[in-house]
């Protein structure tokens, strides 16, 4: 079903290497494959095998060797540093395995922090806020500073601030890796909720097969390269 | 919410490391803003000289006499509006610790040229009338509970004996920069004296004060003056006020330049200060930095976020040291009154502590800016977890 959508990330010829040293280590060989709008793409491999680079490189945060990713029509990888972080607040929503909540901001402030960067009114930030909050169950959490909250309800918070510019892509790196059992359960359920009722397009990085689970395509890294997709 | 709501509480997110640096930033602010109050105050008298007054003294040394056979000279001279003479007395009060400066004078023309001394007309009058007379500022009188009709004594070094004088008049500064610790009498009772206990020293004074009809021709003045008593027994040298005062600054220019180096050495060692506790924070915040990078915020708003917190550290450290300067100046300024008869904090020393804590907080900032700017957001990511 996924299949007939359009893609809306195309990885073309991707490749990424680190030095160590005098060393090169190669991280992505040769990487292609599309992912269709709409899609919950679950990227799995061992520790090293270049998933979370590959998760960065699609999320703008890192910049790739060779190759390209067009995304929503745009080529990200010729973007300049500004271009790429107007473009990262536009159209990316990140949500990261230890939530990385600002801790001294509530969780209200936290959610509002990516719409300072819009040209939002104050009322108009506050609507969005409370809304992507209401999505997440945390609306009678808003006051609330990252310390006074659960684990589950910290990610929720960060989930919901990568929803609040209503972005292209959900990235989600190890989104339930800090997480017990149940709570990760619930966070899958909201990814999930976030990919089915409001169709956005999800690319999460796991080692948990439970998780993997929730994805309609699992793609396999491993030493660089990718398997084809399954399920 | 506003970002400086994030850097105030960002600033305060490690309290006992924010308190003990802000301290550290009062006691600096407080020391630069006292030694500078220091400068300040040795160059006290050379602030309060006026351009319309020149002194005329012996030109071989301060120490060798002028006849006062010169007062009529002098007064004939074109360009001399008021003359009055005088001669530093040294006179000590019971003990060495009750210094204050007194001088014998030719008081009522000596008044005339230091408008600033704000005497009342009747206590002028009395001072004037009675040769054993004295006057003294205000805070010399304060300091020792003299009173009106009060009979003081000073031991005399210069000229000996014991020195008995009433207590006419109590004159109060014109504004805060004038001095109120001196002490002012008639230089006849002196020469009087003299003229009984040693002759040869009669008829001689330490210094002429002139008033010139206009500043602007004060040079050639001193000059005329100069010039008039060439080739005599006592050559003189005349320059203004103002020269005159900072003669005697020059020789104890090496202290001031010492103060100065001190009070600048203090900033530097509490800019190494700020600079690592800054460097401690953004060491600390590196991957909030790079969530922020992932939001999609800039250098730009990075730089701010690590300078505005420097900024903030250093201008409250500055805001409480200023706050203290005004009540430690006072009793530094009471305590040692003898040295510094003016001690007043000057604007221009506290717009020095605000550029020094700008200064401070701005230098602090830069290399943990650069660090937290140009760090790769995934390589800042890592060193969450």
């Amino acid at each position: 079903m996924a299949d007939t959508k359009p893609p809306i990330v195309q990885i073309r010829n991707l490749s990424k290497s680190y030095r160590r040293g005098s060393q090169i280590i190669p991280v992505l060989e040769d990487i292609s494959f599309d992912i269709p709008d709409g899609e919950f793409l679950a990227l799995m491999g061992p520790s090293g095998s270049g998933k979370s680079t590959l998760l960065n490189l699609l999320a703008g945060i890192d910049t790739a060797d060779t190759g390209s990713i067009l995304i929503g029509g745009e080529q990200i990888t010729t973007m300049s540093e500004a271009d790429l972080a107007r473009w990262r607040s536009l159209h990316v929503g990140f949500i990261f395995q230890f939530y990385n909540l600002i801790p001294v901001l509530t969780a209200f402030e936290n959610v509002e922090l990516p719409l300072l960067l819009t040209r939002l009114s104050r009322k108009e930030r506050q609507a969005h806020v409370e809304t992507a909050l209401r999505v997440v169950g945390l609306a009678d959490r808003m006051e609330h500073y990252p310390a006074q909250l659960s684990g589950g309800q910290q990610q929720r918070v960060a989930i919901a601030r990568a929803l609040v510019t209503d972005p292209t892509i959900l990235v989600a790196d190890e989104p339930t890796g800090d997480l017990d059992r149940y709570s990760a359960e619930e966070i899958l359920d909201l990814i999930d909720r976030l990919n089915h009722e409001a169709g956005k397009t999800v690319i999460m990085v796991t080692h948990d097969p439970r998780a993997a689970e929730k994805a309609h395509v699992i793609r396999h890294l491993e030493k660089g390269i990718l398997s084809d997709a399954s399920r | 919410m506003h970002l400086v709501k994030l850097l105030w509480r960002n600033a305060f997110r490690h309290r006992l490391r924010t308190t003990l640096t802000v301290i550290g930033i009062t006691i600096a602010i407080l020391a630069f803003g006292m030694l500078r109050t220091v400068i300040s105050a040795w160059y006290a008298g050379v602030d309060a000289s006026s351009a319309s007054r020149l002194v005329t003294r012996n030109a071989i040394s301060l120490v060798f006499p002028l006849p006062i056979s010169y007062k009529d000279r002098i007064r004939q001279i074109d360009g001399v509006k008021t003359v009055s003479y005088g001669s530093w007395f040294g006179g000590l009060y019971i003990d060495e610790k009750n210094f204050f400066p007194n001088f014998a004078v030719e008081i009522e023309n000596y008044l005339k040229l230091y408008p600033e001394f704000v005497l009342a007309p009747e206590q002028l009058n009395a001072v004037v009338h009675d040769r054993k007379a004295c006057v003294v500022g205000r805070k010399l009188a304060e300091r020792f509970g003299w009173k009106i009709g009060d009979t003081i004594v000073l031991k005399g070094t210069i000229y000996p004996g014991d020195w008995e004088f009433v207590l006419r008049g109590i004159y109060r500064g014109k504004d805060q920069t004038t001095d109120e610790t001196q002490m002012f009498f008639n230089w006849d009772y002196l020469n009087e004296t003299m003229r009984k206990l040693v002759a040869r020293r009669a008829d001689q004074v330490g210094f002429y004060m002139i008033g010139v009809t206009n500043p602007s021709h004060a040079a050639e003045v001193a000059a005329d003056i100069d010039k008039t008593f060439r080739n005599s027994l006592a050559e003189t040298l005349t320059e203004t006020e103002k020269a005159f005062q900072l003669g005697f600054i020059s020789m104890t220019e090496a202290i001031v330049i010492a103060i100065q180096l001190v009070s600048f050495v203090v900033i530097i060692i509490i800019m190494a200060v700020v600079a690592n506790t800054m460097a401690m924070t953004a060491r600390e915040r590196i991957g909030e930095y790079a969530v922020f990078k992932t939001l999609g915020f800039r250098g730009y708003h990075i730089a701010g976020l690590v300078f505005g917190e420097s900024l903030i550290i250093s201008m409250t450290g500055c805001a409480i040291g200023v706050a203290l300067t005004y009540p430690v100046a006072k009793i530094f300024g009471t305590t040692l009154s003898n040295y510094f008869p003016i001690f007043n904090v000057a604007p221009t020393t506290i717009l020095m502590d605000v550029a020094a804590a700008l200064l401070v907080g701005t230098v602090a900032a830069i290399f943990p800016t650069w660090r937290a700017v140009t760090i790769r957001i995934a390589d800042g990511l890592r060193r969450i977890g």
